[in-house]
């Protein structure tokens, strides 16, 4: 067991693990916080995205271990305050979700990228979601929904 | 009934989507019970081996191992194998189907034993410990080389691979193609597929050893339907058994509607170790033991005179049911048989499908089920008639589509409701711009670069809400086609609206709420929807076929019509006025002439509760069931229109535009409408150019995981249009069809034939699924003389 400390969604945790917990496992089990989806076991579907000291990553693909001292931020500490975040209104006013299962993490992916890039076109924003799978909405209107948000913070 | 279309047509955002939008989803993987156990599968690693034995002892003595079982410690447990609910022929050989192997395993992931524990970890450790000793046997995985003399046999009970054989003919085919002036042959491939759920499936079981009680949680499509026959498959009786399809299940698309090994299996430990049980399977375990879909190969002739119209039809194909038979999988392929005339005419017909067994996973119903393999077929034939008579793609469509009407006799056999085929041609390509498109293909063959343009059509006519109960016995149905609602007026002026459907990405809730709020003139964010659980909604056939908003939500709305008119009784009594002295709109009943005496549905509410002053032979409450059975099918209709650019150097295909034009009648949501048409899009659009199940001779699935099987992303694809014509359907009042699956059944034909249409004057006439660089490269080389 290894001892570890983390700042999730603002809240500061410290917790033993094993070696081999995968961030999503401790998120999930350890911290109770069941909004981020396991959806595959090959880092390939990106429904456990989350940021990671601001980053989005694939919380199946670190170590608990390895995010010792990072900020975490998961979907249950996207919206602040009870205001839902600009990506979250975007996929509620665009339809951007049908069964939800992979959306936490797609809107992670999301988040993450406008951060970097407030402007996107819409090629690039299907580049930068491909590594989150969705089986349900085709993506046109998760598309639309990023576009939209990225419209809503830049105005 | 007077109902105000206040909510019905309009796209107001979901209710589903706020606690999926803030990490609040219920997904069975977050549900956690005192004392909860879990359990891991051992998996054959063999396509076809005997089990000489299995030695459970090391994993059993692991730390936090409660127990470990083979198939032979778990053979008392079943009252009956898995169930198969379609046995389409008096004839079908329908094999033994242990939720565990007792003696053979059939396929890679057939289980042999399980791990139970109190981690997960601990039990997937221990499951590593388990030792089996095989005899591997040769294993057949080909439909084609499976029914080929001295094929291994899958199952040894059997003479041959073959389950059944089944068959329909309409009118005189020989003489049909006798007097033809042309006939067309053609023989394509329905590569198999994997569902691709994005939640896998997980299951909880939990017993009360006092009682004898069960509930069972299980991310399913068909809870009620499980119900009867986990009851079945297990021993237990029924009334003893709850099953709750979570408030939130990850998609479906036809692979959570099934009885599985381990939903029986979870069941079967919770009663042998009196604790709850829990099963979670991990996506590269699920593409082994969840079911997959297609896997056909189609042998298809037309017969038609020299301008092009259709005479006749034969079709034959081969449809893999994998190792053993899943829940409705041998009826999967005459879901089709009745469409490989698509939405054309001609004089006679015959189709024959024979299900063959092979040493892979079971297939079953994947979105569409049966009618995209056939649309494919039908679609991809009459391009290679238009090329064959010299006639345009649209032209010959136009030429041969049945006549618009109400109840049109296909050639299939079926009265199709509601048909009018050429405006969702006219407007689709009009959308494309079709004689400007031609110019632009034109001008750059011409030019003779590498990128070269094509178009591809696709006008479908699918089958929905499959209906009347008494026309599924005749197809040897094992379920009926009804669906149930309860609609309830709550005191305080509210209703609850309990569904036998059970969705899972749909947005039922939301689209019963406006169906319910307009005929009961409420706000629509006062009613609630209930639905998933079989002790809250008693009756369902829940959700599959595209048939929930066609049977589920007409139920609805003819049990919030019967809500009304028992308001009626109560107002007419309450006003002391008769009944049809009363006017009805949007919630409201008012006195005809007297407009302002009145009585709103939430004072009836309140006052069928108080039950204080009643009519003479009315009960308390103002609530109401419709079990609803549709006279007909729906049958959804459509023209998708795909265009495509083909690097002819490297064989890469880019889709860049795609255009559905699709009618399913009147539409409750249009937001919701479109989202299943981009979703089904996008899964047709995936099996005609990337995905494909593959298997090794020896039974090894080697597209084994998300890495190799390659689920697209949002790079693959573009935005697409859709557009609608409404022609309401006459088998329900509401006229309503069904669009969940007419997405897949349209797309994949028009972008193969887009495709083909790049590639034409180089001489390609076919280009197999999935359509990969090399497959189109391949394709292009032997159209030039080259080799393949």
């Amino acid at each position: 067991m290894k001892r570890v400390s983390m700042t999730v969604n603002g809240v500061r945790h410290e917790a033993d693990v094993e070696s081999r917990t995968l961030l999503v496992h401790f998120i999930r089990e350890q911290l109770e916080l069941t909004g981020t989806n396991v959806g595959c076991d090959t880092s390939s579907c990106g429904a456990c995205t989350i940021l990671m000291n601001g980053q989005s990553v694939k919380s199946c693909t670190v170590l608990a271990v390895q995010a010792d001292g990072a900020a975490v931020t998961t979907v249950e500490g996207l919206a602040s305050n009870g205001d839902w975040h600009p990506v979250q209104k975007a996929f509620h006013e665009n339809h951007g979700l049908q069964c939800g299962f992979c959306t936490p993490g797609m809107m992670m992916a999301a988040v993450g990228y406008l951060d970097e890039n407030p402007a996107p076109t819409e090629e690039e924003v299907r580049l930068a979601l491909e590594g989150n799978l969705c089986r349900c909405t085709g993506y046109h209107n998760i598309v639309k929904a990023v576009l939209a948000a990225a419209d809503d913070m830049g105005s | 009934m007077a109902t105000a279309e206040k909510y019905v047509g309009g796209g107001v955002p979901r209710k589903e989507d706020p606690k999926l939008l803030t990490g609040q989803g219920q997904f069975l993987e977050g549900l956690t019970l005192p004392g909860m156990l879990h359990a891991a599968l051992v998996r054959s690693p063999h396509g076809s081996a005997r089990i000489n034995s299995v030695d459970v002892s090391a994993a059993a003595a692991a730390e936090g191992v409660v127990a470990a079982l083979s198939g032979a410690d778990l053979a008392d447990e079943w009252a009956a194998g898995l169930p198969m609910a379609w046995p389409v022929t008096d004839d079908i050989r329908i094999p033994d189907h242990w939720p565990v192997a007792q003696d053979v395993v059939r396929y890679v992931g057939d289980a042999v034993a399980v791990v139970v524990a109190t981690s997960r970890n601990a039990a997937l450790d221990a499951a590593e410990l388990v030792e089996v000793d095989y005899e591997v046997l040769e294993a057949v995985v080909d439909v084609e080389a499976a029914l080929a003399d001295g094929a291994p046999r899958v199952h040894e009970s059997f003479d041959d691979n073959k389950s059944y054989t089944w068959a329909l003919t309409n009118g005189d085919v020989d003489a049909a193609f006798a007097k033809a002036d042309v006939v067309v042959a053609e023989r394509y491939t329905q590569p198999r597929l994997i569902p691709n759920a994005m939640e896998p499936r997980a299951v909880v079981a939990q017993s009360v050893p006092s009682t004898g009680d069960f509930t069972v949680w299980s991310t399913t499509q068909i809870p009620h339907v499980a119900k009867v026959l986990f009851a079945l498959t297990l021993g237990i009786p029924e009334g003893q058994i709850r099953v709750i399809a979570p408030p939130d299940v990850g998609g479906g698309f036809g692979s959570k509607l099934n009885v599985y090994a381990e939903e029986a299996l979870c069941i079967a430990l919770a009663r042998r170790l009196g604790k709850p049980v829990k099963w979670v399977a991990g996506r590269s375990e699920g593409y082994l033991a969840t079911i997959h879909g297609r896997d056909q190969v189609q042998e298809i002739e037309i017969a038609a005179t020299s301008d092009g119209k259709i005479l006749g039809y034969r079709v034959h194909i081969l449809a893999a049911m994998g190792a053993y038979l899943q829940l409705v999988a041998p009826g999967v392929p005459l879901l089709g048989a009745f469409l490989y005339c698509g939405c054309y005419g001609g004089e006679a017909y015959h189709f024959e499908c024979t299900g063959v067994f092979t040493n892979t996973t079971p297939t079953d119903a994947y979105r569409g089920a049966g009618r995209p393999e056939a649309t494919y077929a039908i679609e991809r034939v009459i391009d290679a008639l238009a090329r064959e008579v010299g006639v345009d793609a649209a032209e010959i469509r136009r030429r041969n589509f049945l006549p618009a009407g109400d109840m049109v006799q296909s050639p299939g056999g079926l009265a199709f409701d509601s048909a009018d085929y050429e405006p969702a041609l006219d407007r689709a390509l009009e959308l494309l711009d079709y004689d400007g498109f031609r110019s632009d293909q034109a001008e750059r063959r011409a030019g003779g670069g590498r990128r070269q343009t094509g178009v591809g059509f696709s006008s479908y006519v699918e089958i929905c809400g499959l209906a009347p109960s008494q026309v599924l016995a005749s197809l040897k149905y094992g379920a009926g086609g009804w669906d149930a609602a309860t609609v309830r007026m709550l005191p305080t002026g509210k209703a609850e609206v309990v569904t036998g459907s059970s969705p899972h990405g749909q947005g039922h809730v939301t689209s019963w709420s406006q169906i319910a709020a307009d005929a009961l003139g409420i706000p629509y964010e006062d009613v609630t929807v209930l639905h998933g659980d079989t002790h809250v909604a008693p009756h369902g056939m829940n959700t599959y076929g595209s048939r929930s908003l066609a049977v589920a939500g007409v139920a609805v709305h003819n049990a919030c019509g019967r809500v009304v008119d028992k308001a009626r009784g109560l107002a007419a009594h309450l006003l002391e006025v008769a009944p049809e002295d009363l006017e009805y709109e949007a919630g409201t009943f008012s006195v005809k002439g007297v407009p302002d005496r009145t009585k709103s549905m939430p004072e009836l509410a309140f006052a069928a509760w108080t039950a204080h002053s009643l009519p003479e032979d009315s009960e308390p409450g103002l609530e109401a069931s419709c079990v609803y059975d549709p006279p007909n099918f729906t049958f959804p209709f459509g023209t998708h229109v795909a265009v495509v650019e083909v690097d002819t150097e490297t064989g890469a295909v880019d889709l860049v535009r795609y255009i559905a034009v699709d009618d399913c009648g009147p539409v409750i949501n249009p937001v919701i409408v479109d989202g299943q048409v981009h979703g089904g899009v996008a899964q047709g659009i995936a099996a005609a150019l990337y995905e494909e199940a593959t298997y090794a001779e020896d039974g090894t699935l080697e597209t084994a995981s998300m890495v190799n099987y390659l689920v697209p992303s949002a790079a693959e694809f573009p935005s697409f249009e859709t557009d609608r014509t409404v022609t309401p359907s006459t088998s329900n009042p509401m006229g309503v069809k069904g669009i969940g699956e007419a997405g897949t059944i349209g797309s994949a034909p028009a972008v193969i034939n887009a495709i083909v249409d790049a590639l034409s004057h180089l001489g390609v006439t076919d280009v197999p699924m999935p359509a990969s660089p090399e497959r189109v490269w391949r394709a292009i080389r032997a159209a030039q003389g080259g080799e393949e």
